[in-house]
């Protein structure tokens, strides 16, 4: 084309007219979306009352009991790096985590957890396969991933949990058997829960105050943790409990393949 | 060094300490961008925040000379352009929304006002205006459209729209001066006195 048309001066300012300002909306989602801003809100049915979560585009950042909104801001704020906005959450999110607290593993929730240390990711995840009704001792999680000396490092890293009853840290007990410490608000809450999972933790501590780590079935001789639900259908005569693993080798026991019971490093 | 190199520096630098100003520096023209190649505020919205977060996921896969190397204008040009395709195509197959040029009665699109135009009838004239060359804007063939919404509403350069569009400098001059022909032409045709009009 060869004719030059020029623009007229009435013509460009029309069409520079055109621009407009963004939605005041888009830049939060952005930062949101790719995980550089979050969002907080309520969730009223839990086993411990109304919850506040925080999410973003990459996952559940945090969970922790209700409470004063500024707080948490800034503990948000100064656990994350991060700002965190007041929303409603998303159905689909509170639909997925209401299943997981109701004990369906199978619902997907994907989860935040940048800016905490392999090692803490790595016990995170190992108490994710601890199933609703059943607890592990701090050292089956060491001896799991590789650790078995870490025990107390296990501790601390559950203690760390940004993200409880999503990961079930509840249900990492003392090696000695006793309930033991808890993040969401401290041990009674532990027992609360666990009780809304089925558990007895009155009827747990008696047992570990007897010294009983272990439980044996006579008829197949093998012998598990206590809570793991291969045993649950055992015979009342067939249950033989044991001080320890190697208690339960000597009288001819084998682990379970199922929930593989460790020598309790104490 | 102007505020483009700067950022592109420190979006090399680090990512997430520089992507926010990104998204404040671009928000406007890409939404505009969006706006006007859509007619949907919420698509326009959608499209605009798509184009954001791949642009994050590309940054966050390129290495510092990869990036260094990027202009961001027209860069980001090119993938809202390519959401724009997407975002339209579904709104093809899903059927239109009403026709809303300027966005909805909640959202008011806010610009800067000209002191010298600041009554109310000054304002809603120019706000008229402006919906008349949205409407004549959208009239036009996409290749056309595009071209001046890049060249003209968004103020890019021949070069830079050249590099966005993928296509020769040439080839988007004429794109977009056949565009100005056919929004005169619609111009005249608007203008040319009706009867009906005359015998109020």
């Amino acid at each position: 084309m060869t004719t030059q048309l020029e623009i007229t001066d009435t013509e460009a300012t029309a069409l520079a007219d055109l621009a407009v300002r963004a939605p005041s909306t888009l830049r939060s989602s952005v930062l949101v979306e790719v995980g550089l801003m979050d969002r907080y809100g309520r969730i009223d049915e839990s086993p411990l009352g109304p919850l506040v979560v925080a999410w973003n585009g990459v996952g559940v950042v945090s969970v922790d009991l209700a409470g004063d909104q500024e707080a948490f801001e800034a503990r948000h704020l100064v656990a994350t790096g991060r700002q965190a906005i007041a929303a409603e959450v998303p159905t689909r999110l509170a639909n997925a985590i209401a299943r997981r607290l109701d004990g369906d593993r199978r619902v997907r929730i994907p989860l935040d957890l940048r800016g905490h240390t392999g090692f803490e990711q790595d016990v995170w995840r190992k108490a994710l396969e601890i199933p609703r009704g059943e607890v592990r001792p701090y050292g089956w999680i060491a001896a799991e991933i590789g650790r078995p000396k870490a025990v107390r490092a296990v501790g601390t890293a559950l203690g760390h949990n940004p993200v409880p009853l999503i990961v079930p840290c509840h249900r990492v007990v003392r090696s000695d058997g006793f309930i033991g410490q808890y993040s969401l608000g401290g041990p009674h809450n532990k027992r609360a829960v666990l009780t809304e999972e089925g558990l007895d933790p009155d009827a747990m501590e008696s047992a570990a105050r007897r010294g009983e780590r272990l439980v044996g079935c006579a008829s197949t001789k093998i012998v598990c943790w206590p809570t793991c639900h291969t045993g649950r259908h055992m015979l009342e005569r067939n249950r033989r409990p044991f001080r320890s693993l190697a208690e339960a080798g000597a009288a001819g026991y084998r682990p379970c393949k199922v929930c593989r019971p460790v020598a309790a490093a104490a | 060094m102007d505020a483009d190199d700067r950022l592109i520096a420190d979006l090399a630098d680090d990512l997430d300490a520089a992507f926010e100003r990104l998204v404040i520096a671009h928000q406007d023209r890409l939404y505009t961008i969006a706006l006007r190649m859509l007619g949907d505020p919420g698509d326009a919205e959608e499209a605009a925040q798509d184009a954001l977060v791949r642009a994050y996921r590309a940054l966050a896969s390129y290495d510092r000379a990869r990036i260094a190397e990027l202009r961001l204008r027209p860069w980001l040009s090119t993938i809202v352009l390519n959401r724009c395709r997407t975002v339209g195509a579904r709104r093809a197959t899903r059927g239109p929304k009403p026709v809303s040029i300027d966005g909805d009665a909640n959202r008011p699109i806010t610009e800067p006002e000209a002191p010298e135009a600041a009554t109310p009838t000054a304002v809603a004239e120019r706000h008229a205006e402006r919906d008349r060359w949205a409407v004549r804007l959208a009239a036009l063939p996409t290749a056309y459209r595009t071209a001046i919404v890049l060249r003209h509403v968004d103020g890019l350069t021949y070069p830079e729209a050249a590099e966005a569009l993928g296509r020769p400098e040439g080839t988007v001059k004429a794109q977009v001066h056949r565009g100005i022909a056919l929004l005169r032409t619609m111009l005249e045709a608007e203008t040319r006195p009706e009867p009906e009009e005359m015998t109020a």
